[in-house]
């Protein structure tokens, strides 16, 4: 692989007269996790619907290099491919588990459903994958068969991330993965977000306005305001060596704890 | 204002021809494209829904008057709605009616396909209800398009996945749903899935029609229709103890009826001409010996 | 010895006969006649009219004495009976403003041109048992009514707000969006006309309940009534031979425009929304229904977010159809034995398994 894995040019997004994200360019490299931080209302969440093909740019353009077939558009993809994408080399962490799980099936069923979409059809190995998963994402083996609904929100979200790293996909899209939890159990989760990304390799674009989250899991750093990337570079640069004026309030308004 | 009660104010086979004509264009596209739902611009009839009325249509589409009629619900001749229904096509179409399965050149049933092997050129219609076989996983008709375009079935492999997990089996008895031609998933109406083996490369034609929701879709003769199941689950049909009081099959799908107050059962074939052809073979064989 | 069931072809032709024996009833109690129901029970002819989706009072009439009062079975009769007639055009679209009103009133305004005309309704009853009704031949007089100018035209509330551009244009229908639903099947995304269709026929309960859901806060829209005017209105149709225009009938109608709560952004000045309703002969509470649910529906069109199942286009239009309803609820009591039966098989076996594990794990 000669290029990056994923480069954004010039992504910018409207909702009628509002801006939401405005001339947007960054090239993503394999094993990069890429931060992009901002206050909410700082056109993130729309960037990263851009870049993962849930929503259509009004203009510039998100490509891709897949696994076996080259580099390609993302939004010029027939909807077919996108999907098969969407469930095989990506991965796409909702802030809300609850969106990204089948509520009413058991974290068996829920790990294996990427795994029977693309043909496995042995329910033994399948179990058994799922199994391993649990394992790996720390959730005792007898759950399995429960279903999310009887989990709680740090387990639901690390199920979550059991669901899309079963395909083994080498890109995956965070929404504020650790949003709306417990601080001990977003320490947990973030730990365990960290040693899968090392473990598997993974490439990552993470959206979230936790500078803390961003400092542990991202290695550079997008700092957007009104729709607009006003900063960027390694994150401890950034973090530690803000250069503009809206990083710097960012950076100082983190409470010392 | 035309006489109702006369027959012929009515068009042949009660629908008119440019309706024909629409249900036949609809049938064509079913059947070259196996297992894929047509909408079909479907029309009230005389019966309610969910009362065949997809079923008449299709069969009042093809039916002329050199054809032989069988209608069977639950399998038997005789059940009210078959009755019903057969009445229906004996007035408004001027055709022959059969409950021999050999006779018939179409074959309208609900919820079993007989167990007389089916030829070629025959047509067996089936009534269906719901015609999506991702319905109860998905509701929204937007969204089941979309995934049989796609050919993305994985929620149905969820499904019987959970079963498993849930029950130790595949536990789904009836409407068990297949894959035709390899392509479509398809529901293959409340047939038990003990009949779901009959329709894998059967050499009759098969007509599906569901007139409330407007669908109608087709299994052309010898397409494989595969019953979705696990490697290590592989799909089963269901077994009796008992064979059949009357006639002593071991083969047939079998009903069991409550006899008296003390609970007690009897099994009898669902195919009542299977079975009354069987009866009759073995009366025959009986006064053949006796003769001799 | 146990007997297989036969005798199904007898066993129906007396339930027929049992049941016309039970539609005529006591013989010494005179047999209904359709003037009699076209005359006294006209709103049930009006309901069976609308969704039957067939006026014709004499045929309305019919069904409902076949169907003995019950008018979802009627309303199916005579659905029935439309399949089979034969279509030569469509009209012109209606024209309401040509309205002769019988009665008229709005909401949003205390008086309008042309007058709140108050009409026949029950309204302004009480709701008290008429015991004089008990016996018949009582005094009827004639109600005395004013003299109607049939030459103006009555001009219609929304459109006099329409003018000042406080109520939103009704938006321009696309030819294409336009389909007969009794010919084709729905598909979705469906276009607001196809949405009308279907609610016109639609059963008037479950759009009321609907309606009265939006009201509870499922899906608010703040509704005013516009306009509800009831009365003859001509219908013309061009026939290909002559190529002009002729009046070929009269029909009653009734018509709901209900102002609903304002749209408007940044850059488009706010402006009341519209809901319609229309119906066959006198039938207040389904074209109101069906304005609401109709105002409800357009969610995606004016760019609000759609919670409740009354703005739930799917949910509404698969469901809003009575014969389809009940054929399919009813269709319970068909026999389902060999369904029934495999469950049976399925379940013994599960608990079999259930009890073997049980009993090893007691061992």
């Amino acid at each position: 692989m000669s290029g990056p894995l994923l480069s954004a040019r010039n992504v910018t997004k409207r909702f009628g007269s509002r801006v939401a994200c405005r001339g947007v360019s960054f090239d993503l490299w394999p094993g990069e996790v890429l931060g992009v931080v901002g206050e909410s209302g700082s056109g993130k969440t729309t960037l990263l619907n851009c870049l993962a093909g849930r929503m259509t740019p009004d203009d510039g353009s998100v490509t891709y290099e897949t696994a076996s077939a080259g580099v390609v558009d993302v939004h010029r993809l027939s909807e077919a491919r996108r999907r098969l994408l969407a469930r095989t080399e990506w991965g796409f962490v909702n802030q809300d588990a609850r969106e990204g799980l089948r509520m009413g099936v058991s974290a068996g069923a829920n790990i294996g459903e990427r795994l029977m979409a693309i043909g496995a059809r042995h329910y033994g190995n399948i179990r058994q994958t799922a199994s391993d998963w649990l394992e790996r994402v720390e959730i005792e083996a007898d759950r399995l068969d429960d279903r999310p609904a009887t989990y709680s929100g740090g387990m639901r979200q690390r199920l979550q991330i059991a669901r899309n790293l079963v395909s083994e996909p080498r890109l995956v899209f965070m929404d504020e993965p650790t949003g709306g939890l417990d601080v001990s159990v977003q320490a947990r989760l973030l730990d365990l977000l960290r040693g899968l990304v090392d473990r598997f390799h993974l490439s990552a674009v993470l959206v979230t306005h936790d500078l803390g989250v961003a400092r542990l899991l991202t290695h550079r750093l997008m700092v957007m305001q009104g729709g607009e990337v006003v900063e960027e570079g390694l994150t401890d640069q950034v973090l530690d060596d803000p250069q503009h004026a809206y990083t710097q309030m960012l950076v100082a308004s983190i409470l010392p704890v | 204002m035309p006489d109702t009660h006369n027959a012929s104010a009515y068009n042949y086979a009660y629908l008119d021809e440019q309706t024909k004509r629409m249900i036949r264009r609809a049938i064509l596209k079913a059947v070259a494209v196996p297992g894929y739902q047509v909408p079909f611009g479907g029309r009230e009839m005389p019966l309610p829904y969910g009362w065949g009325t997809g079923g008449i249509q299709v069969t009042a589409a093809i039916i002329g008057r050199d054809d032989t009629l069988k209608v069977i619900d639950q399998g038997a001749d005789d059940t009210t709605n078959a009755v019903s229904i057969r009445r229906f096509f004996a007035r408004v179409a001027d055709v022959d009616t059969t409950t021999r399965t050999e006779e018939a050149t179409i074959i309208q049933t609900r919820h079993r396909v007989p167990e007389t092997p089916l030829e070629e050129g025959q047509i067996i219609v089936f009534q269906v209800p719901i015609p999506e076989p991702l319905r109860m996983l998905e509701p929204r008709e937007t969204e089941t398009r979309t995934l049989h375009a796609l050919s993305e079935y994985g929620v149905m492999q969820v499904s019987l996945y959970e079963s498993i997990a849930r029950h130790g089996r595949i536990s789904k008895a009836y409407n068990y749903p297949v894959l035709v031609n390899g392509r479509y998933m398809m529901s293959p109406s409340p047939i038990p899935k003990f009949d779901n083996p009959k329709l894998d490369r059967n050499p009759a034609l098969q007509l599906y029609g569901a007139g409330r929701e407007k669908r109608i879709y087709a299994v052309p003769p010898y397409t494989p229709v595969k019953s979705l199941d696990f490697d290590d689950h592989p799909f089963e049909i269901e077994k009796w103890e008992q064979c059949c009081a009357f006639c002593g099959s071991k083969s047939s799908f079998l009903d069991e009826m409550i006899v008296d107050d003390d609970g007690q059962r009897l099994f009898v074939c669902s195919d009542t001409d299977y079975c009354q052809e069987r009866q009759e073979e073995q009366r025959q064989a009986a006064n053949q010996e006796a003769a001799k | 010895m146990y007997v297989a069931v036969k005798g199904g072809e007898t066993a129906i032709a007396h339930s027929l006969e049992l049941l016309a024996d039970r539609r005529r009833g006591d013989r010494d109690v005179p047999e209904l006649s359709l003037q009699q129901i076209d005359e006294q029970l006209a709103l049930a002819v009006d309901r069976v009219m609308t969704e039957g989706s067939c006026y014709d009072r004499e045929l309305a009439a019919l069904a409902i004495k076949q169907a003995r009062g019950d008018l979802v079975e009627a309303i199916f009769l005579l659905r029935a009976y439309r399949t089979t007639l034969p279509r030569f055009g469509d009209t012109m679209p209606i024209d309401t403003s040509r309205m002769i009103a019988e009665r008229r009133i709005s909401s949003t305004f205390k008086d309008v041109p042309g007058g709140q005309v108050l009409g026949p309704t029950f309204d302004y009853t009480h709701r008290l048992l008429d015991f004089a009704l008990m016996a018949n031949g009582g005094d009827h007089p004639a109600a005395p009514t004013a003299p109607v100018d049939a030459s103006r035209d009555l001009p219609r509330v929304g459109d006099i707000l329409e003018r000042e551009g406080m109520l939103e244009v009704p938006p321009a229908g696309d030819s294409n969006e336009s389909q007969d639903i009794t010919r084709t099947p729905l598909t979705f995304p469906a276009a607001r006309p196809v949405r009308l269709q279907n609610l016109a026929r639609g059963d008037e309960g479950f759009l009321l309940a609907l309606a009265y859901s939006t009201q509870r806060g499922y899906g608010n829209n703040h509704p005013f009534v516009g306009e509800i005017r009831f009365g003859a209105v001509p219908v013309s149709f061009v026939p290909e031979e002559l190529g002009f225009e002729i009046e070929i009938a009269e029909i009653d109608v009734t018509e709901c425009d209900m102002v609903n709560q304002f749209a408007g952004s940044h850059d488009k000045p706010p402006q009341f929304t519209r809901g319609y309703g229309l119906a066959f002969g006198h039938a207040e509470r389904k074209a109101m229904s069906m304005a609401l649910v109709d105002r409800a529906l357009r969610v995606d069109e004016l760019g609000e977010r759609a919670s409740s199942p009354a703005q739930d286009e799917e949910f509404v239009l698969m469901h809003s159809d009575s014969v389809e309803a009940s054929g399919f609820v009813q269709h319970l009591k068909l026999p389902h034995y060999v369904d029934f039966q495999s469950e049976l098989v399925v379940v013994r076996t599960l608990r079999a398994e259930v009890e073997a594990r049980l009993q090893q794990a007691a061992e």
